[in-house]
């Protein structure tokens, strides 16, 4: 009898694994949790883009596309667990959806040989490709995102900012405390007085720093939140009546979940954005089609079309025009997580190839090189607008102030190499 | 006076009132302690829960939809109909008393006599399951809480003590939700007490309090007492979650607010109402005031957390047992 079942076990676990020719993206997700909200249609995005490869065009390049979910929880532990555990199925490249995770898994990943994409997230300077071989995280980062934030202002006060007040209102965490040094950096150069409000985790109670807000009145406040933190910033603004379109939040701070409990209040938020929102493009079709209809959504399938969800697509659909160059790149189909780097390392996304893909100005331009991981940093400001309850971007997608970003990104990398004794590639 | 001496008692003022919110979910963790000695580690879940509960019902939200499609293929996920606010009440309250029957039926009845400290697991178990359970039933989206409590500064104080500062001074600032909550709570601890007081359950519940033995001796029913106890836990983890909740939307953070609950029950005891209003008013007014005054001045702000444990702890270095604590002698 035991044998019995241990042959079953065993052949289960081989029906259960992956064949070896399947390209294997693991998503790192978090269904449940305090941060469930934000995890679940990133998860479903990214799910459904490749169920749609799959679908529609037999996968990428002939090969099944196969998304190991693994919940994290959105907790650095769980998240290290789940990379072990899946790592070695074959995975091409890793989306830890966390910064803590991320930190954790640089180290890791370079040892595997795994490339890690953080899109807008995690640690800034692995832009730098010298030094971060196996880290990406085009298309922008959080110190481009500062910059951008800074440029909007600008552009709002025609290019003088001088004396106004920027509070930054900011999770007091790894992740929240990011833009600070490039802020800082743009202070000096265009004069504006930085104040810094920091908002322990969860974010839950925030009346000092609004009752400081109130007090002090800053001409702009921009948010660096995530969680429970935004939606009790975006009342506790309303609250106070502070003027909703000089708010800015980070595209962490930037989906329906944020505005929509303040309801009416919300009106005129704006909120960082380095893609396109809603589903007006001709890709939700091609979803809706193969997708949705076959009833191979990813979780409730209620989810599509909102902000987050658009970001995990738009995560998978850069994780498989990258193993599609890296196919091109090495003439074979059946491409390793060497060679997906390669592919990252040699992606380029234009307007003509976004068109093709159904997502014509989805997102920036923008390509990658051994030299740099991050791209271009273009980043776009969305606005909420409460009445149709819908986000739309009032900007085109702008450039960073690289001539402040750049020095920050070669210093900070240059402290990783030499604390990690890496030598910089490139050469 | 000046400008900043206003702007000071308005934090003060907002203290009190941030006081009488961490009170709320205080009261909840006292009310169960009294009674059964248990350090009940789920009340901020049950917060959750019955907030969760409640905005559900109002969107007439189907229970465990997800469940039902995954299992049958069917694609429901609402009845189509929006429950009235206070028939929803109605309902939430009857759930968190059905929840409170079955934690006594299968949890506590078979820990009777066990050490507070499997008690305590005992409750952290329940947490994690509740959150799960909750997850299950109603889906992890984080829900719009509209009952028609108002929001926003109250315009009438605002403009009638905006003259106080000069023109650097615009008035206090209190949220009508605060002011709500504030009232709210008044009315809950008066009706605890008159129900403790005067009522033959009360006081059956206070005989319990005091010795389980004795009560029994007497005929107090200790299942009856436990379920009514939680029941009211339950109630007032509903008031907690539909404050904190109406701030944020109703989502699972919101268990979390049983952080902020800690050091009121160190200050004001494990055991008293009194004393988790009072200890929530010096624990609100005490960090707001130390963030306003050193905080954000001179350390950069955010101390409003780890403050209110340092308060919490002088408290206990002075007074172990909290302000209205029972001070607990043995002898050997």
């Amino acid at each position: 009898m035991k044998k019995r079942l241990a042959m079953m076990a065993l052949g289960a676990a081989l029906l259960a694994g992956p064949a070896m020719a399947d390209l294997v993206f693991p998503s790192l997700s978090y269904r449940t949790g305090p941060y469930a909200p934000g995890g679940i249609p990133f998860a479903d995005g990214y799910a459904d883009y490749f169920t749609l490869l799959n679908e529609r065009d037999g996968g990428i390049g002939g090969e099944k596309a196969k998304v190991i979910e693994c919940e994290t929880g959105y907790n650095t532990e769980k998240g290290v667990e789940c990379y072990e555990s899946t790592k070695g199925e074959g995975a091409l490249v890793y989306q830890p959806l966390s910064t803590g995770i991320t930190y954790q898994l640089i180290p890791k990943t370079a040892a595997d040989g795994i490339p890690m994409h953080t899109m807008g997230y995690g640690r800034t300077s692995a832009a730098n490709g010298k030094v971060f071989e196996w880290t990406f995280n085009y298309p922008t980062n959080y110190w481009y995102g500062a910059s951008i934030a800074i440029k909007h202002i600008l552009d709002l006060n025609g290019g003088d900012i001088k004396g106004k007040t920027i509070a930054l209102l900011y999770h007091n965490s790894a992740y929240g405390k990011e833009p600070i040094r490039t802020l800082q950096e743009l202070s000096k150069k265009h004069g504006f007085n930085l104040t810094l409000l920091p908002v322990d985790h969860p974010g839950q109670e925030q009346k000092s720093q609004w009752l400081q807000i109130r007090r002090e009145r800053p001409d702009y406040v921009l948010m660096w939140g995530w969680g429970v933190m935004n939606q009790v910033a975006i009342q506790e603004a309303a609250n106070i009546n502070y003027p909703m379109d000089h708010f800015i939040g980070i595209w962490w701070s930037a989906s329906e979940n944020d505005v929509l409990p303040a309801g009416a209040a919300a009106d005129g938020y704006k909120a960082l954005a380095f893609h396109n929102v809603g589903k007006n493009f001709p890709i939700y079709d091609d979803i809706q089609k193969y997708v949705v209809d076959k009833g191979l959504a990813a979780g409730n399938g209620d989810q599509i079309g909102t902000v987050l969800y658009n970001r995990g697509l738009y995560a998978a659909m850069l994780a498989a025009e990258a193993a599609k160059t890296a196919q091109e790149l090495h003439g074979t189909a059946q491409i390793t997580p060497a060679m997906m780097r390669d592919g990252m390392e040699h992606l380029e996304m234009t307007p003509e190839k976004m068109e093709a893909l159904g997502v014509p100005n989805f997102g920036p331009a923008f390509s990658v090189s051994c030299e740099n991981h991050g791209g271009n940093g273009l980043g776009a400001v969305a606005q909420w607008d409460a009445k149709s309850k819908s986000w739309s971007l009032i900007t085109d997608f702008m450039e960073p102030d690289q001539d402040v970003v750049q020095p920050l990104i070669e210093e900070d990398s240059a402290a990783y190499a030499a604390e990690n004794n890496i030598t910089p590639r490139c050469n | 006076m000046s400008a900043d001496f206003y702007y000071g008692v308005e934090v003060f003022l907002n203290g009190l009132m941030a006081g009488v919110l961490y009170a709320l979910v205080a009261l909840g963790f006292v009310l169960i302690y009294k009674a059964s000695g248990i350090f009940n580690y789920a009340q901020g879940v049950m917060a959750l829960f019955a907030a969760l509960t409640l905005a559900s019902i109002i969107e007439g939200q189907v229970p465990f939809a997800r469940l039902i499609n995954a299992t049958f293929g069917t694609e429901i996920h609402d009845f189509g109909w929006r429950v009235p606010v206070l028939l929803a009440i109605v309902l939430s309250i009857g759930v968190m008393v059905a929840f409170a029957w079955l934690v006594q039926r299968l949890v506590f009845r078979h820990l009777v006599g066990q050490a507070p400290i499997i008690l305590f697991m005992a409750t952290i178990g329940l947490a994690y399951f509740l959150e799960g359970f909750g997850d299950l039933m109603w889906g992890s989206e984080i829900k719009t809480l509209d009952i028609g409590i108002p929001q926003g500064g109250n315009r009438w104080i605002e403009e009638h003590s905006a003259f106080l500062g000069g023109d650097d001074f615009y008035g206090f600032f209190i949220d009508n939700l605060d002011i709500v909550a504030a009232l709210v709570a008044a009315v809950l601890v008066a009706g605890l007490v008159a129900f403790a007081q005067y009522s033959k359950q009360g006081r059956a519940m206070r005989a319990v309090a005091d010795d389980h033995q004795a009560a029994l001796s007497v005929g107090i029913s200790l299942d009856f007492i436990w379920v009514l106890v939680w029941s009211l836990a339950g109630f007032v983890a509903l008031v907690a979650g539909v404050m904190w909740g109406a701030k944020s939307g109703v989502q699972f953070s919101l268990s979390l607010i049983a952080l902020k609950a800690l050091p009121v029950l160190m200050l004001g005891g494990f055991t008293s109402i009194p004393g988790a209003i009072v200890g929530g008013l010096i624990i609100g007014v005490g960090e707001k005031l130390f963030e306003y005054l050193v905080g954000a001045p001179y350390l950069g702000g955010a101390t409003e957390n780890w403050f209110a444990y340092v308060v919490a702890l002088l408290f206990l270095v002075f007074r172990p047992q909290g302000l209205f604590g029972e001070k607990i002698i043995e002898r050997v």
